[in-house]
């Protein structure tokens, strides 16, 4: 399972090789999230509209190793925008990917853009 | 001058020299003792120590200066081999003699190895002598797995020393339960629960057929076609006396082995005692340490002139620590009297379990059962031991004294009460935090404590407690939802139904403030659907996840599906159409305890096809993954029951059908049964009803669960219209009162009042009220709708259950492993 999560590294705007096509910007529930799949790697995409911001993380969630984080709960903790996991609880900071309630490993998160409707992650 | 031989310098060999020389100083009695192993007597019975500090020495009854200051001659590494009983005389293998007056067996015991094929293999071990243990200790080294066989006192010491030689330890217990004698099988399951936290796995009614492996063992397998594979056995599988030496001198031996001895414990030659785990009593060989002492004091008083006492046999009583885990035992502890009457109390929280067995008439205690606690023992024991009269109410001899009224606020639970049961967390912690550290902010007890950090289920208790305590303190306390809104759910709840606020960000922009949480979020949704009853995926992403897709989610990330059955009522095409729905898409299925049918295991993606099958056959939604209505559970009734009163399903399909889709601050599950016996369980549920001659019994604010409650009488004797009517308004009162994720069980134990308060209000309308609650929830039946049919008939919500937006694949990380005939999610870390 460590190599699960191993596979998932944060990966910088300046890093990136390849933008790729996730999904059309109106298939995003409002301050919501969805789950897209490249190179064998699920990515969790949110749309908090609240805030109008895009971020990207892992879906595993390196508590239980589920693939899951997709479908959490975002929120705020005093500035921070956060995501919940919807299995126990962990929070996520959606800006570093630290575990805001635990000693869970950190998220790898991703570079994001909108560009007409259409949502990009960028991968290295 | 009399002369006295001890063969054997065990425990019980070592007690009979010390009180002999307390009583016969060596100018009466000249004392020998022969032992077989090389060093004087030590401790078995905490033989495990020595795996910790690996010195002989300290666990040594006595040191050998002790036997020469005590005048005692102590021969160890010396086996005796023959006793001539004509000339009185002892012969040891090194051919030396040495005649007696009196000789006394204290001979001991060895392992008793079962016959299986196999157990010649290196990797096999006994637990029984300082020697057995250093050669496990050796072979550990080279070891990852290590089972025990047996599960008794022994056994789970093995256990523990594996573990502490960091090895993976198992037990295999050919009996269904730990401790086969001395517990019962509710005080083995929470022993077995304690023990396997500890990291120690426990098989039960294992069978070992066979040990396998090339020279040393690597696999052992059972009668039952499954099989371990491990590095060492340790067996400890009880014991056989040593009493080889009858064979040649002609002492009777029992026909499971032991010196045959009278009340006098004398074999059959009048001058050669046995003690200890050699002597044969009765047909019993006593196996604990207590008795052999016993034995022992007896011999002493014969041999000094004191004939008046005899051994009479001893109770296999016992209270010790194993491995961390108070157990006791005492007098009958399985209540195998005859019409023998069992009390138990069981708290998997705490882990205690206790049970005490009173004779027929209830006049006599018998004996007992403790697990975890064990603060009882000494006084259970006297009372069976001394036939003392039990009190009026027997119960208080495990629960204690209870005054009237009391039991069940936050400010009853002791200091010791284990809270969140994940990170192991008292009350006293919690309590401590905030009264020695000065910290009263919920989220940093949290962080301090680790409280509710785990599974999260303990969350309101630990908040209820900070409140109580800070109160305790003079602090006003006010129970605000979370950072996002400084209100009350009570507050809110009136802000939302006056200002008529319909969304979230509605309510967060007008009262809140920052973007919400996953606490405020649900529980708002909540709110919200308590009071305009809109389809609830209106606003999907403020729901919980079983909410949002609606459907429990599971381990592993598979869902479970839940369609209502009412009452537990069923046709048998509705059976077939669930069995060709699990069929058709793998789930596993179960019964539920509210009498339904649970589907496991169905993927995201296909929900909406598995709900328009059963939508199609007459299904509707059973809100299983809610804080809503679950079921109404019901017993036959007068339609089938010869005892049946009412037609109890009729009623209950009746409410179950009247509240279906209900939502409120946590589930409510409710139950009527037809007669006083009860077999709803109604007074186990948030309402209940119980047939009576004349009508119902109302009863309210009972649950099973972590903390089980008793549901209490609200009205009775009402009909059907009336108990419609009183639970109209209680459960319209309870929606609007509670805090979030509050049983009513737990609602009304804070209720000011309590249910004499809540009687006020619901029957007599005290606040005038009545009609409001009443008007409230017709408005949300009249607003019912089965989510289900609005996911599978609209297509844009029929699109949210997919696991990749950019995929119509399914999650590939979904793993199932057979089990029995179904499947189940793999093993998570």
């Amino acid at each position: 399972m460590s190599q699960q999560t191993l596979n998932y590294k944060t990966i910088e705007p300046n890093q990136v090789k390849t933008w790729y096509e996730a999904c059309k910007e109106e298939q995003f529930p409002s301050d919501g999230g969805l789950c897209v799949e490249f190179e064998g790697l699920q990515i969790a995409i949110f749309n908090f509209s609240r805030r109008k911001k895009w971020y990207a993380t892992q879906n595993l969630c390196p508590h239980k190793k589920q693939m899951i984080l997709s479908r959490g709960m975002l929120g705020s903790e005093g500035e921070e925008p956060k995501v919940a996991c919807p299995f126990h609880k962990k929070t996520f900071s959606l800006e570093s990917g630290a575990n805001l309630n635990g000693h869970e490993c950190a998220l790898a998160t991703y570079p994001i853009k909108v560009e007409e409707g259409v949502v990009y992650v960028g991968l290295g | 001058m009399k002369k006295v031989i001890v063969i054997g310098n065990g425990m019980v060999g070592y007690k009979f020299c010390e009180k002999l020389r307390a009583k016969a100083k060596a100018d009466e009695v000249s004392l020998v003792v022969y032992g077989e192993e090389p060093i004087p007597a030590y401790d078995r019975v905490h033989l495990s120590e020595y795996f910790e500090n690996q010195s002989a020495e300290k666990l040594y009854m006595a040191p050998r200066s002790w036997y020469e200051e005590n005048d005692i001659t102590l021969k160890t590494g010396q086996l005796v081999t023959n006793i001539d009983r004509e000339s009185r005389a002892i012969e040891t293998h090194t051919g030396e003699k040495e005649s007696y007056d009196y000789l006394i067996l204290a001979t001991g015991s060895s392992a008793m190895v079962p016959p299986i094929t196999g157990v010649d293999k290196k990797g096999v071990f006994v637990y029984r002598t300082i020697e057995d243990l250093e050669q496990i200790i050796d072979y550990a080294q080279h070891a990852k797995r290590g089972a025990v066989l047996g599960g008794g006192l022994l056994g789970l010491e093995a256990a523990k020393a594996l573990l502490d030689l960091k090895l993976d330890a198992q037990v295999i217990e050919f009996a269904p339960r730990l401790m086969p004698r001395q517990l019962d099988d509710s005080g083995s399951n929470m022993l077995k629960s304690k023990i396997e936290s500890l990291g120690i796995e426990i098989l039960l009614n294992k069978n070992t057929k066979e040990i396998h492996g090339n020279g040393k063992l690597d696999r052992l397998e059972f009668s039952d076609g499954t099989s371990l594979e491990t590095d060492m056995l340790v067996i400890s599988c009880g014991i056989v006396s040593r009493d080889e030496l009858a064979k040649t001198c002609g002492l009777e031996t029992g026909p499971r082995g032991g010196f045959v001895v009278n009340d006098q414990l004398q074999t059959n030659d009048p001058s050669i005692y046995a003690i200890g785990e050699a002597a044969n009593y009765n047909g019993m060989v006593y196996g604990l340490v207590a008795p052999g002492y016993d034995m022992a004091e007896t011999v002493v008083d014969q041999l000094t002139g004191d004939q008046s006492k005899q051994f009479s046999g001893a109770d296999m009583s016992t209270k010790l620590k194993l491995i961390g885990v108070d157990v006791g035992s005492f007098g009958d502890a399985l209540g195998q009297s005859e019409g023998s009457i069992p009390i138990a109390f069981e708290d998997k929280s705490a882990g205690v379990y206790k049970r005490i067995n009173l004779s027929a008439d209830k006049k006599k205690l018998l004996g007992g059962v403790l697990v975890g606690d064990c603060a009882d023992y000494s006084m259970l024991l006297q009372i069976t031991q001394n036939g003392m009269a039990v009190p009026p109410n027997p119960e208080d001899l495990i629960l204690g004294a209870r005054g009237a009224g009391g039991g069940n606020s936050i400010a009853d639970l002791p200091d010791s009460a284990q809270i969140c049961s994940c990170e192991n967390v008292t009350k006293s912690a919690i309590v401590s935090a905030i009264k020695d550290d000065g910290i009263t902010d919920l989220k940093e007890i949290r962080t301090c404590t680790k409280a509710g950090t785990g599974c999260g289920a303990c969350s309101p208790m630990v908040g209820d407690i900070v409140s109580a305590t800070l109160k305790s303190m003079g602090q006003s306390v006010r129970k605000t939802l979370c950072a996002h809104f400084d209100y009350t759910r009570q507050e809110l709840y009136s802000l939302i139904k006056i200002k008529e606020v319909k969304s979230f960000n509605d309510l967060l922009n007008q009262y809140g403030r920052g973007d919400g949480c996953e606490t405020c979020k649900p529980a708002v949704a909540s709110l919200m659907a308590s009071i305009w009853n809109e389809p609830i995926l209106k606003q999907d992403t403020i729901q919980d996840t079983n909410d949002r897709f609606l459907a429990n989610i599971q381990k592993g990330g598979s869902y479970s599906v839940v369609p209502r059955v009412p009452a537990g009522e069923i046709t048998p095409d509705k059976l077939i159409v669930i069995g060709q729905v699990a069929k058709k898409y793998d789930l596993y299925t179960k019964i539920t305890g509210g009498q339904r049918i649970d589907l496991f295991g169905a993927k995201l993606n296909d929900l909406p096809k598995i709900w328009r099958e059963l939508i199609d056959a007459g299904f509707e939604s059973g809100h299983a993954y809610g804080k809503s209505l679950r079921t109404v559970k019901s017993c036959v009734g007068s339609t089938w029951c010869r005892y049946g009163l009412h037609d109890s399903v009729s009623f209950a399909i009746e409410i179950e059908n009247r509240y279906k889709g209900l939502r409120s601050p946590h589930k409510l599950k409710g139950g009527v049964s037809g007669c006083r016996r009860e077999c709803a369980e109604a007074q186990g549920k948030d309402f209940g009803l119980m047939a009576t001659e004349i009508g119902y019994n109302l009863y309210v604010c009972g649950n099973g669960g972590a903390n089980p409650q008793h549901a209490k009488l609200l009205a009775g004797d009402v009909d059907e219209k009336t108990a419609i009517k009183y639970l109209d308004r209680f459960l319209m009162f309870y929606i609007r009162t509670a805090e979030p994720l509050n049983r009513t069980s737990v609602w009304l134990n804070k209720l000011e009042g309590g249910i004499d308060y809540l009687r006020e209000v619901v029957v007599n309308d005290c606040l005038g009220l009545g009609d409001e609650l009443e008007k409230d929830m017709q408005a949300l039946i009249a607003a019912y709708h089965c989510e289900w049919r609005e996911a599978v008939e609209n297509e844009d919500m029929k699109q949210k259950f997919r696991h990749f937006a950019n995929s119509e694949a399914d999650d590939p990380t979904l793993q199932f492993v057979p089990m029995r005939e179904m499947k189940k999610p793999a093993d998570w870390d």
